[in-house]
This record gives structure tokens, C-alpha cells and sequence, in this order.
């Protein structure tokens, strides 16, 4: 446990230390939803209809953009091979990894989205939704992601093959996170939403270090 | 006893590199791995750390006499020395000392043993490279371990640190511990073995099997 715990703290401080990318993911998620009412024009109604699906798909460019190096880093230096014979299981090596990808890239974006959920003028029932659903569908990018990050770790330029990769399985967490804010926004009722995006968070959590795991051993053979 | 390799063939980008390697190490042994480019060497200790693939053939440890897990009981440094740049000397080290349940106050030892400490809190991106292995070597000292893997140790150390790892590696096989090392120059390890690897040699039969490069080396 104390291996673990370690091994998040480290990952933490590099994230913030020069090089690490903390704030990558938030200043282009910021950019990206600044660029949006420039290119649509000032119509506040059109704006707040889109609002939702922009969140959206700006959060998941975000956490895209720092991905390919959650592995990548540490298999370049030699690091992953000390890991992998540490006595910790690689499992939760590729857990902890991802969820500190998570605090630095995740958590970040849902502190932010409110603030620019005001500015598109979406209106107020529909923001706390939008903060409830990046909190549940964020984690998913990040545990997804992960295994994408561990099939592509050997190859260089990997982060573009690595968007091809992942991007397609953040369908299901767009829809539901961008469908559950826009319910909101129109009065419905979001919680079926809600607990859809939960779901697909609770799986991926299982899934992607086992999966991440398998894909770092046959990469590091 | 010890570590017992029995019949490893080992494989790298699909060419047999080892092939029926039989041999056994005791406990407070060393073995040196000697063999040109390419001859299979870090194909081995990577087989053996459990990095690499296992064709056929197995690798045990036995330790007083008890059959031991593995994984838990080697140390493995390679060519990369796993160091991160933008962390200081000491953070680097503790992290490794935290996550390999090293005793406390063990960096501090580690340190002083490589000769780093006086440029502990300094980032290691500040490191030379002989200095950068040292604090790669370093790891091995933190957490006993019963066996060493280690891979070109001696790439860029000076001659005092050649001498001084040959110290630590006498200061392995005393306590009891065993340790593997790749490497091409004479380390003055007493009592050592040797092992030299063969490069593998193209069979003529190799070829045959696919159609298409045999019709165009036919």
C-alpha cells in the first residue's frame, strides 16, 4: 500500500514540476470553449442549446492531449521495466497512474466547467447536472485511455494512433454526459442519464487496469 | 540452491537467441555473462527479471532451501537507470527505496555508498551520465535483495565507481545474495563464474520455411 500511495505522490509532483503537462488539458479545454462563441457567432440561444455537446467534446480533447505520455515516459527512461519487477502488481500500478491522470487532467476541467458553462449561458438547473456528470463520466476518459496509452507505449508518435484508438470508446460517455446536461437544460428529467454515465465510469474503472496491464507486459516483451 | 536455469530457450524478434541454456548459480554465487553483440545476454536477464518471453524451459529459485517466488526477490537494472529528470537525486531514490520497502534511513546509506550525496538535492537533469548510473545503481542498495540483475553496469562509471560496484557486488555474495552481470570488461570479481553466450548462428534450414525468401535465396 505504501508502494501505491508513493507511486501517486510521484506521479502527482511530476505532473506539476516543469515538463509534466498539469495544465495542458485545462488551458486547451478553456481555449477550445472560448474559440466556440467566435466561430458560432454571439447568438446567446444557439449557444446555450450547444452548450452541452461543446463541454463535452472539449473534455474529452482535453484529456486526450496529455494521455500519451502516461506511459510513454516511463517506458522511454526505463522506469515501467523497474516497475514492472517491483513486488506491486502491475494492475495497480496502471490504476494509480490513471487516476493521477485524472486528478491533473480530470479534476481540473470540472472545477472550470461551470465558469464557462455561465458564459455560453446555460441555464442554472442545468449546472449542477454538469458538474454531477463530469464528475462521474471524467474518470472513464482517463481509466479508457490508459489502456489505449499501454497498446501504443513502444511506438513512436504514438499519440496520434492513440486518438484513433481511444476516441471512438469515448462515444458512449459523450453521449450520455453531453444527453443528461441537455435534458437538464430543456427540464427533463437527467438522472437515467446520470446513472448510465455511472455505469460506464464503475466498468471502465474494472476494466481498464486489467486491460492496461496485459497491454504493458506484451509491450514490454 | 539457488537459481537453476533448465533447458531456457528465449527468443528475440522471432530468431531463437538461447537455446537450451542449462545452468545453476548458488546462493552467495556471482556469474558473469560474456558474449559479443547480440549474443542473447540481456535477452536473459530480462527473461529472467520476467520482462521477456519464455519459450520453453524453465528458471527457478530456491532460497535455504525453500522454493522462492521470483518476482519478489530480484533487483533488476538495465540499460535505462529509470531516473527522472525533473526529481532530485534523493526524491528519485526515495520513491524506489518507498516502493521496493527499503528501511529508513537506507537512501541516505545508498547515497553516500554511490558518492552522490553531496549533490543529493540538486534535479538529477543536472547529472552526468556516470553519475545518472550511479544513481541508477543505487537502487540496488536500498532493499536486500537475493538476486541481482544487472545489465552493462559498468557503462560510463569511472574507474573508482567500476571498483566500487565490483565492492558492492563481493558485498552481495557475502551476505548470501547472487548476483547475474552482463558485461564486457574484467570486473575482478573473485570466486565468479562465467557463462559466455554464443551469437546466434544462422541455420541453413531457417530460410526454408518461407516460400518466398527461399525461392529468392533459393
Amino acid at each position: 500500500m505504501q508502494g501505491l500511495s508513493s507511486l501517486m505522490v510521484r506521479e502527482l509532483s511530476l505532473a506539476v514540476r516543469a515538463g509534466g503537462g498539469a495544465g495542458l488539458g485545462l488551458g486547451f479545454f478553456l481555449i477550445a470553449i472560448l474559440l466556440m462563441p467566435l466561430g458560432i457567432g454571439p447568438d446567446m440561444g444557439l449557444l446555450a442549446r450547444a452548450a452541452p455537446g461543446m463541454l463535452w467534446i472539449a473534455a474529452l480533447l482535453a484529456a486526450l492531449l496529455s494521455l500519451d505520455r502516461l506511459f510513454q515516459a516511463d517506458y522511454e527512461d526505463g522506469t515501467l521495466d523497474v516497475l514492472a519487477t517491483a513486488p506491486l502488481p502491475l494492475e495497480a500500478i496502471a490504476a494509480v497512474k490513471a487516476a493521477a491522470h485524472w486528478l491533473t487532467t480530470g479534476v481540473p476541467l470540472i472545477v472550470a466547467a461551470p465558469v464557462l458553462a455561465v458564459g455560453l449561458g446555460l441555464p442554472t438547473p442545468a449546472q449542477i447536472w454538469l458538474l454531477a456528470a463530469l464528475t462521474l463520466g471524467t474518470p472513464a476518459l482517463s481509466f479508457i485511455g490508459a489502456i489505449g496509452a499501454a497498446l501504443t507505449v513502444g511506438l513512436r508518435r504514438g499519440g496520434l494512433i492513440l486518438s484513433l484508438l481511444v476516441l471512438p470508446f469515448y462515444i458512449p460517455t459523450l453521449i450520455f454526459g453531453a444527453r443528461a446536461v441537455d435534458l437538464a437544460a430543456r427540464g427533463a428529467e437527467p438522472l437515467p442519464m446520470i446513472l448510465l454515465l455511472g455505469a460506464l465510469t464503475l466498468l471502465s474503472l474494472v476494466l481498464g487496469p486489467v486491460a492496461s496491464a496485459a497491454a504493458l507486459r506484451i509491450n514490454l516483451r | 540452491m539457488g537459481l537453476t536455469i533448465d533447458s531456457l530457450t528465449l527468443s528475440r524478434g522471432g530468431r531463437t537467441v538461447i537455446d537450451g541454456l542449462t545452468v545453476a548459480l548458488a546462493e552467495g554465487g556471482a556469474l558473469v555473462l560474456r558474449g559479443a553483440n547480440g549474443a542473447g545476454k540481456s535477452t536473459l536477464l530480462r527473461a529472467i527479471a520476467g520482462l521477456g518471453r519464455i519459450d520453453r524451459g524453465t528458471v527457478a529459485l530456491r532460497l535455504d532451501g525453500e522454493p522462492a517466488d521470483l518476482a519478489e526477490h530480484i533487483a533488476y537494472a538495465g540499460h535505462l537507470d529509470a531516473v527522472k529528470p525533473q526529481l532530485t537525486l534523493a526524491e528519485n531514490l526515495t520513491f524506489w527505496s518507498q516502493l521496493t520497502g527499503g528501511a529508513p534511513g537506507a537512501v541516505d546509506a545508498a547515497l553516500q555508498e554511490m558518492g552522490l550525496d553531496r549533490i543529493a538535492d540538486q534535479p538529477a537533469s543536472t547529472c552526468s551520465a556516470g553519475q545518472r548510473r550511479r544513481l541508477g545503481l543505487a537502487r540496488l542498495l536500498l532493499a536486500p535483495r537475493a538476486l541481482w540483475l544487472l545489465d552493462e553496469p559498468t557503462v560510463s562509471l569511472d574507474a573508482a565507481s567500476t571498483a566500487a560496484l565490483a565492492r558492492h557486488i563481493a558485498a552481495q555474495s557475502a551476505r548470501g545474495g547472487m548476483v547475474l552481470v552482463a558485461t564486457h570488461i574484467d570486473l575482478a570479481l573473485p570466486q565468479a563464474q562465467f557463462l559466455d553466450l554464443q551469437p546466434p548462428t544462422s541455420l541453413p534450414g531457417d530460410h526454408a520455411e518461407d516460400p518466398f525468401l527461399s525461392s529468392a535465396f533459393g
